[in-house]
This record gives C-alpha cells, sequence and structure tokens, in this order.
C-alpha cells in the first residue's frame, strides 16, 4: 500500500515544528511503528534526519509511545496502542496525519517526543504506600475482597501514557491522577494515607499546569487500557472529604 | 579457579547465618556512603528504594523517560514464591530443587536457596505496597501453576503481573526520590563504568537529551541494566533492552559468565515479514489447553501454505502431535527448552505451516469441545448439537485467556476461535550474565549485578515465574545486606572526586568512541547491521548449536563488525536528542558480546537447558549433559580480538544437597 505522510517535524524544544510530508510503501501485516522504522531506513539511506518517535515494548504495556495519528491519540482503534495498531486498518492511498502529544504540561522535544515527567512528579507527591522493605505483615494477614482486588487491579493497569491529557481539550491529568488514588483508594494497605495522598497528588497536579476537568469524557474514550471516567467520580469524593471534612492540608 | 565467597555452613543456615555476623554500617556512616544504581526495573528500583530507605545516598539512572518504563513491565505470567498457601507440600527446599533442576543443574546451589528463602518476604512486600493481586472469593491470595513444578506456588495479577510488581517498586522508588535519598536520572544512558585503584568509583552517562557526558562518583556502582537478548535483534525483548552497561563493565575487567545460555520460548507469534521490529509472546499458560501439532503428509503442508486447505479441515489422523508423540509422560507441557526444539525440529523437517516455513499450529478445538460438553451437562442442555458445544467451549476459553486470544487477533488479524493459532519459538530470556558472587559482587570490587544482567540463579535454563522472583530477591532482600559487607570497609573513605584522572580519561574514551562512530559517515544504517546480527546469532547460535556452525558464525560475526566501522552511517550529531547514536552504541556492543557467546557455546562441547549442542544428543535426539567434565560457570575475561581469545575463568559447581539428574519428559 502506498501512504501519504504528514508528519509533525520539530528540532527541539525551543524551536517552531512543522509539519512534512512524506511517501512511504508499507503493507498490512506491519504495526503503525514498523511503517514508520521503513520511513526512517529510507530517509536514513538518502542522510535526512529519521523521524524522532518514542517506543520501547511494541506490546502495549510500557506507555512509551506518546503520538496523535489522524486526531487520535494512538491513532483510531479502541483499546490499542500506537504500537498494536496494525497497517490493515489503512487503506491504499490514505493520507495520515501524525503529531505528538499536545499539552502544556508535555513540552514537544523533538519531532513526536514528549516530556511527560509532569506524571513521575504526581506520582512522587503521594501515589504510594509508606512502607519500608522488611517492614510488611504477611501478604494474607489482611484479606482483601475479591471484587476491590479486581477494581484495584483495573485502575493500577493505566500504562501513564499520558493519552488521556493529549485527548482532553484542557489537557486534565484527573484520569491519570485518580486512576493512582482510586487503585490505593480500594484496598485497605492504601486507605491509611487515603486523604493526605489526594490533596498531594492533585496540587502537584495543577502546579504542573494541567487543565480543570469539565467532565468532557474523551479521555476514557481514548484510553488505550479502558480506564474508567469512575475514577475521577471517586478522586473527586476522596477530595471533597479531605479538603473539607478533614483539617488535613496538601504539603 | 573463581570463589564464589559462599558462606560455610549447611544449605539451610548460610543465609541466616551470614546475616547474622556479616559488617554493618552505622546509619551516620551511610548517610556519607553513595550508591550508583544502573537500570530502574524490578532489580534497580527495588534496591535504589530499599538502599534510600537504609539511607544511603543514591543515584539511579535509566535510559527511559520515566523508571516506569523499564521492560519488567512486560512480564505476564506471574511470580513464584514458596509460601505453599495451597497446601499442597510447597516449601522452600522444593522451590530451590525445582529451580536448580529446571536449570539443568548449572547454577550455584547457596544462591539459589537463598532466592527461594527470600521468595516469600518479596510477597508480603509487594502486597504491602499495594500490587493488586488475583484473589479467592474469602479475600485471599491466589496462585496457579507454571511450567516444570508439580505445585501451585505463582502469584499473578491477570496477565500483567510484572506491571503491578514493578509500579510497586516504582513507588517505593518515587518515594524516596521526594525524600530526597534518591536522586533520579532519567534520559541517562551508562557509557562506561569508571575505575579508581581498581575498584568500581563511578560512571559516565549520557544525557540523552542534550547529549552532554557526566561524570557521577560513588563508593560502588551497582548494575540492575537487565539482559542481552537483543543480540537476536527479533526477540521478545523491549526495542531498546541492550547489553552496553554490562558489556562496559566486561570492557573494564568484569567477567561474563556463561553468555550461550539463552531462553526460546515455544509460543511466540510467528515473524510475518522482513520489517518485522520485535516478536511478541503468548504465556506458557496457554499449553494448559492448547494442543501443538503438524500435518503429517507434505501435501497438506504445501496446500495449507499455498491457503487452498484450511487446517481445521485436516483429518485428525493426519496431523501429528508432536509434543504428545514423543514425550506422552508431560506431553504439551514439556519445559520450554524441550518444546522450542520440538518445533525447530518439525520446521526443519519442512512441515511448517505458514508461508516461511517456521510456524506451528497451536490448537484450542478439543478444549472447546470438551469445555462445552461441560457447560452442556452443567446448564442441562440435552443433546446439544455440535455448533452449541463449541459456542460454549469458546465461552469458557474466553473466560480463562481471552486477553492473548485478542492480542494474537490485533497482531495477526486472524480469529484463533476459529482457527489455529500459528507459534514459533523466540528468543525471551538470557539465563547468561555478569559473574558474580554470593554477595553479587563482580570480579571487579565494589561493582555489583543483580536481576537478569548477573548469571547466578537459573543455570542452563529458567522455569516461568522466576525472572521476576529473582530480581525483586536481588533489589529488595539481598543487595541491601551484602552490599554493607563491601561498604563497611569504605567508610573511612571520602567521597569520590569525579575530577579525579580516571574519570578523565574515561570521559576521554567515551568521546572518542562517539566521533569514531559519527567519522564513519558510511551508507548503511545501524539497523541493517542488527538485523544481520541477529540472524547470524539465530541460525547459528540459537536453538542448535553446532561446533561448524559456531566456528562459520564467529568469522561471520567478525566480518561483520569490521564492515560496522567502515560504512556505518549514523544521522545527527552527538549533542542533541539522537536515537540513531544510542542505537548504534548498542549495536556496537552486541556486535562484540555475540562473539563471545559464540565462543562460549564452542567451548560447551555439552548439551544443557538452553544449549542444544548437535554433537551432544542421545539417540533419539535428545539432549546429553556432560557433568563430569562441564559441572563449572564458564566466566570469560575480554581480550581485544586483535591481540587473542577471551579467556576462560571457571567457577566449579559442587552440588552437597542435590543429586544430579536426567532429565526426562517422557
Amino acid at each position: 500500500m502506498k501512504l501519504k505522510l504528514k508528519i509533525w517535524r520539530q528540532k527541539n524544544q525551543d524551536s517552531k515544528g512543522t509539519f512534512e510530508t512524506y511517501n512511504v510503501e508499507a503493507n498490512e501485516h506491519m504495526s503503525f511503528l514498523e511503517m514508520l522504522d521503513v520511513l526512517n531506513e529510507d530517509l536514513i539511506s538518502k542522510k535526512q534526519e529519521p523521524v524522532v518517535f518514542e517506543h520501547d515494548c511494541r506490546e502495549g504495556i510500557c506507555g512509551t509511545c506518546s503520538m496523535v495519528i489522524n486526531g487520535h491519540p494512538h491513532g483510531p482503534n479502541a483499546g490499542t496502542t500506537a504500537c498494536q495498531l496494525h497497517m490493515r486498518y489503512f487503506n491504499d492511498g490514505d493520507t495520515i496525519t501524525v503529531e505528538p502529544f499536545r499539552a502544556a504540561a508535555f513540552p514537544v522535544m523533538k519531532d513526536l517526543a514528549v516530556d511527560r515527567s509532569a506524571f513521575d512528579r504526581i506520582i512522587q507527591a503521594g501515589g504510594y504506600i509508606s512502607v519500608n522493605t522488611g517492614q510488611a505483615v504477611d501478604a494474607n494477614a489482611i484479606p482483601v475482597e475479591q471484587v476491590d482486588a479486581a477494581e484495584a487491579f483495573d485502575a493500577a493497569t493505566c500504562i501513564g501514557c499520558g493519552a488521556c491529557v493529549a485527548a482532553c481539550p484542557n489537557a486534565s491529568a484527573m484520569l491519570f491522577t485518580s486512576a493512582k488514588v482510586a487503585h490505593l483508594a480500594k484496598l485497605p494497605q492504601g486507605q491509611v494515607e487515603e486523604q493526605q495522598r489526594v490533596l498531594d497528588m492533585v496540587k502537584q497536579m495543577d502546579d504542573e499546569g494541567f487543565g480543570r476537568c469539565s467532565n468532557v469524557t474523551a479521555c476514557e474514550a481514548e484510553c488505550p487500557k479502558g480506564i474508567s471516567i469512575d475514577n475521577i467520580a471517586l478522586l473527586n469524593r476522596k477530595y471533597f472529604a479531605a479538603s473539607i471534612g478533614s483539617e488535613k492540608q496538601a504539603q | 579457579m573463581l570463589d564464589g565467597k559462599v558462606p560455610a555452613g549447611p544449605l539451610t543456615e548460610k543465609w541466616q547465618n551470614y546475616r547474622g555476623t556479616m559488617p554493618l554500617v552505622a546509619p551516620n556512616n551511610k548517610r556519607r556512603l553513595e550508591v550508583i544504581v544502573v537500570g530502574s526495573g524490578l532489580a534497580g528500583a527495588s534496591a535504589a528504594a530499599t538502599l534510600g530507605e537504609l539511607g544511603y545516598n543514591v543515584k539511579c539512572f535509566t535510559f527511559h523517560d520515566s523508571p516506569r518504563r523499564a521492560h519488567s513491565i512486560a512480564a505476564q505470567g506471574g511470580i513464584n514464591a514458596a509460601k505453599n498457601y495451597q497446601n499442597d507440600g510447597d516449601s522452600v527446599y522444593r522451590l530451590f530443587y525445582d529451580t536448580i533442576k529446571g536449570g539443568d543443574y548449572r547454577s550455584r546451589e547457596s544462591n539459589v536457596y537463598r532466592l527461594a528463602e527470600v521468595s516469600t518476604n518479596i510477597i508480603d512486600q509487594a502486597v504491602a505496597q499495594g500490587v493488586p493481586f488475583a484473589r479467592e472469593y474469602g479475600g485471599l491470595l491466589a496462585n496457579r501453576s507454571f511450567g516444570g513444578v508439580q505445585v501451585s506456588r505463582t502469584f499473578y495479577a491477570r496477565g500483567q503481573t510484572g506491571q503491578q510488581l514493578l509500579l510497586g517498586a516504582y513507588s517505593s522508588l518515587s518515594r524516596q526520590i521526594t525524600l530526597g535519598t534518591v536522586q533520579m536520572y532519567n534520559r541517562h544512558e551508562m557509557m562506561d563504568v569508571v575505575k579508581v585503584d581498581g575498584k568500581a568509583r563511578g560512571i559516565i552517562a549520557r544525557n540523552l537529551l542534550t547529549g552532554k557526558l557526566e561524570r557521577h562518583a560513588a563508593h560502588c556502582v551497582i548494575l540492575a541494566s537487565g539482559g542481552y537478548g537483543n543480540v537476536f535483534y527479533l526477540s521478545t525483548n523491549a526495542m531498546m533492552s541492550n547489553a552496553s552497561a554490562a558489556w562496559r563493565a566486561v570492557r573494564r575487567g568484569a567477567l561474563m559468565a556463561n553468555p550461550c545460555f539463552t531462553q526460546i520460548h515455544p509460543t511466540c507469534i510467528p515473524v510475518s515479514g522482513d520489517y518485522q521490529s520485535k516478536l511478541t509472546l503468548m504465556s506458557e499458560s496457554l499449553r494448559n489447553d492448547g494442543r501443538v501439532w503438524v500435518p503429517k503428509h507434505m501435501k497438506d503442508v504445501e496446500a495449507v501454505r499455498a491457503g487452498t486447505l484450511k487446517p481445521t479441515d485436516i483429518k485428525e489422523e493426519d496431523r501429528d502431535y508432536y509434543l504428545e508423540r514423543r514425550y506422552p509422560a508431560f506431553g504439551n507441557l514439556v519445559p520450554r527448552d524441550v518444546a522450542s526444539r520440538a518445533a525447530k525440529q518439525a520446521c526443519d523437517e519442512g512441515r511448517g505451516v505458514n508461508k516461511t516455513g517456521l510456524a506451528v499450529y497451536l490448537d484450542f478445538a478439543d478444549a472447546y469441545e470438551r469445555y462445552g460438553k461441560s457447560e452442556a451437562n452443567a446448564h442441562g442442555i440435552q443433546n446439544p448439537s455440535k455448533e452449541k458445544i463449541l459456542e460454549l467451549g469458546r465461552k469458557v476459553v474466553e473466560n480463562k485467556y481471552g486477553n492473548l486470544f485478542e492480542m494474537y487477533e490485533k497482531i495477526t488479524g486472524e480469529n484463533p476461535y476459529h482457527t489455529p493459532m500459528m507459534i514459533y519459538p523466540a528468543v525471551h530470556y538470557t539465563m547468561g550474565g555478569l559473574w558474580v558472587d554470593y554477595n553479587l559482587e563482580t570480579n571487579v570490587p565494589g561493582l555489583f549485578a543483580l536481576g537478569e544482567a548477573n548469571f547466578s540463579d537459573h543455570g542452563a535454563n529458567r522455569l516461568g515465574a522466576s525472572a521476576l522472583m529473582q530480581g525483586l530477591a536481588d533489589g529488595y532482600f539481598v543487595i541491601p545486606y551484602t552490599v554493607g559487607t563491601f561498604l563497611s570497609k569504605e567508610i573511612r573513605t571520602p567521597q569520590i572526586d569525579p575530577n579525579d584522572e580516571a574519570f578523565a580519561k574515561a570521559e576521554k574514551a567515551v568521546s572518542d568512541r562517539i566521533d569514531e562512530l559519527f567519522k564513519i559517515n558510511g551508507s548503511q544504517s545501524v539497523e541493517s547491521f542488527h538485523r544481520r546480527l541477529g540472524k547470524i546469532m539465530w541460525d547459528y547460535c540459537g536453538m542448535s548449536r553446532s561446533a561448524e556452525g559456531l566456528e562459520k558464525a564467529r568469522k561471520m560475526v567478525r566480518e561483520l563488525r569490521e564492515e560496522f566501522y567502515k560504512d556505518v552511517y549514523v544521522p545527527g550529531s552527538a549533542d542533541e536528542y539522537n536515537p540513531e547514536l544510542e542505537k548504534a552504541h548498542r549495536v556496537a556492543d552486541f556486535l562484540e558480546l555475540g562473539e563471545m557467546m559464540i565462543v562460549d557455546a564452542h567451548d560447551r562441547n555439552e548439551s544443557c537447558g538452553g544449549h542444544f549442542r548437535e554433537e551432544y544428543q542421545t539417540e533419539d535426539g535428545e539432549a546429553l549433559r556432560r557433568d563430569d567434565e562441564y559441572t563449572y560457570v564458564a566466566a570469560w575475561e575480554w581480550a581485544d580480538p586483535k591481540a587473542g581469545d577471551p579467556v576462560l575463568h571457571k567457577e566449579d559447581l559442587t552440588f552437597e544437597n542435590v543429586e544430579l539428574k536426567t532429565r526426562s519428559y517422557k
């Protein structure tokens, strides 16, 4: 299949980017990233600079890929990361637009690669249980209801890719932040620090420059791992309880 | 002869005695001592977090944009632990024994026993961190079985156990970053180890965004940088997984142990074309219900390849369920090395079922029927039609493996509920790695290696669900103690000075290497060299090896390396974000490591675990181990190829607690 690619090229964080057009010959068995590999091999053979895009596991779990394909983070297919998207979903002669995740808190570093370290800092603000190695009690000492463990898992399955931010017109990180808050709040081990955690993580999220949530729900629609907006509702409840219902303050 | 520094005393008391008598470092001294950890996967993140908790000054480095991206994240199946929660006869000794036997008696008893001992603590720790393991209705932890064992000791979080355990370690690491005990360096690649007066005292790192070289000094250096499966180009490893940190250590005098021990996983999605960049694993658990087969007759093989015959139309008597035929006792559940070799043999006979001739069927039709009948019975459906039975059966299989079937369909575009899956073995894990003693310290004082980066626990073949166990055991529960044995002697050592001449020299060497790569300005891409190297390694140092083939391969790798240094083209410049330059360094290192793997495979004149030498097999084609001559660890010292061959150092393996037996699955 012959394709026309409109790809965002940007030298570095300080320079201005622009779309460039490339032609590429692909076949339907390739993954989207393998199609970009073919383009890059072609560019290198002409001694031109290859397109920088981030990727690693290429099986949808590491959360490294960060591109918007035809207007959708990770492309048009539901529940699929860019690396799992295959070319059989495109047609000969298609023009495909590829650009980086766009958000003030995710500055573009080069071409399709963005800086998502803001997510790390949100986790560092409180996305953990304070337990040192060796302090744990026996794993079966505290039973956890099966449904709670399953719901905690559903929230914890977030791969931290940032598609939720890229999909949101406000570039809000509420789905990401709430998934971590919910994961830990569903488990008895996480409930001890629940109130302080939600205050601190929300404050960090705001400080990083992410927008406010206005219930657009595009985050849920574009999330490759199906993280539910129920988590956002849970975060809001926990946040009210911690901010209005307690004397705790974000640190 | 290498000294593993194994403590004296009975096996069951070694670790306890070690901990009770080792020298300690007082809290006030810990605050002064600096530790570098390279890698942020299960081993690296757990080590950095725990050392931070203990009060050491830790710097942790990853080439990823976040510690959470490390390739441990992709592990599917589970983690073993000798909890015996199922009351089915498990014990520390049994986990130890299964691991030693599964490794075909090529690992160190004392290390493996310690691994089995601390395995139970890992589960406690992970649960305390909030890892959402699968649970029973009563709220207690669930277990499942894995290959090569007869108990249920595998803890799991659906098919994403590695992800959940890594996020647990990452959360502990994040907490220490907030508390200031760990300084995290994302997007930094270790380019070299720096030795001062013979001890590892720091690293040269490259900031991957700016290209700037940085000197980082510390009292000791811990490498937790993963395995080297990507030597083969196509593997289930992530694209950026590489051997460079470990290989740079080898170039500075560390020994590489058993590099030829690589694991080929039997159930992966076959290669579909020349552009393919990586392979995808289908979990071992599928072999519980899937039957592996190829057609008996060449006319059927040709017809399915041409697309004129559907596999479902091949009659039962015209199929060869070769695992069940050859290994009636274990059938489709033989260990990974055995299953992989049998698939290769079937395809070598010309009976591979896809266009490339390199695929076999994994068929669930029997399972649909079996489960379907039982479901019909349970729901009181009288005389169900064949279609109804299959429909009910597919539902059951979907509940067990739905996510894997979905992944298969995403990649291949074929619906595995209606046609058998096609699978083929692929490189998955490397048992070999940096040689370490009982302290996990390499032969370079102050240089430690953890997780897949070391060689110590899996011998010649790793059992399923044991990689996660080892990475976390090393990081949470072993290195926090054993590093103290080294650091307790360093309490009078002042802060290491990164302006020391050794750092300046190492930095200069790195920058010269970068210049050299740009100067070549040839015509072929880095990727093309990597692909060619992978092909050589797979053909001659993959599932089956021979002295003749290995000799040929060694020559080919050397020629390829020469060509690389004459004709590679690296675009861009050194002072910017340049993934092609990163790749060039990694492939340059693979081109050297690949040769060492070949040398090791050539030297080991026996077949054991993942290492199958064609000259050493029984009459019916099974592996022939030679305990009298090869019960040792082969630890190789690097030598400049112009000056000579790698130098072999041996560590004799002594087995005081288990009897060496031939593994039989017939």
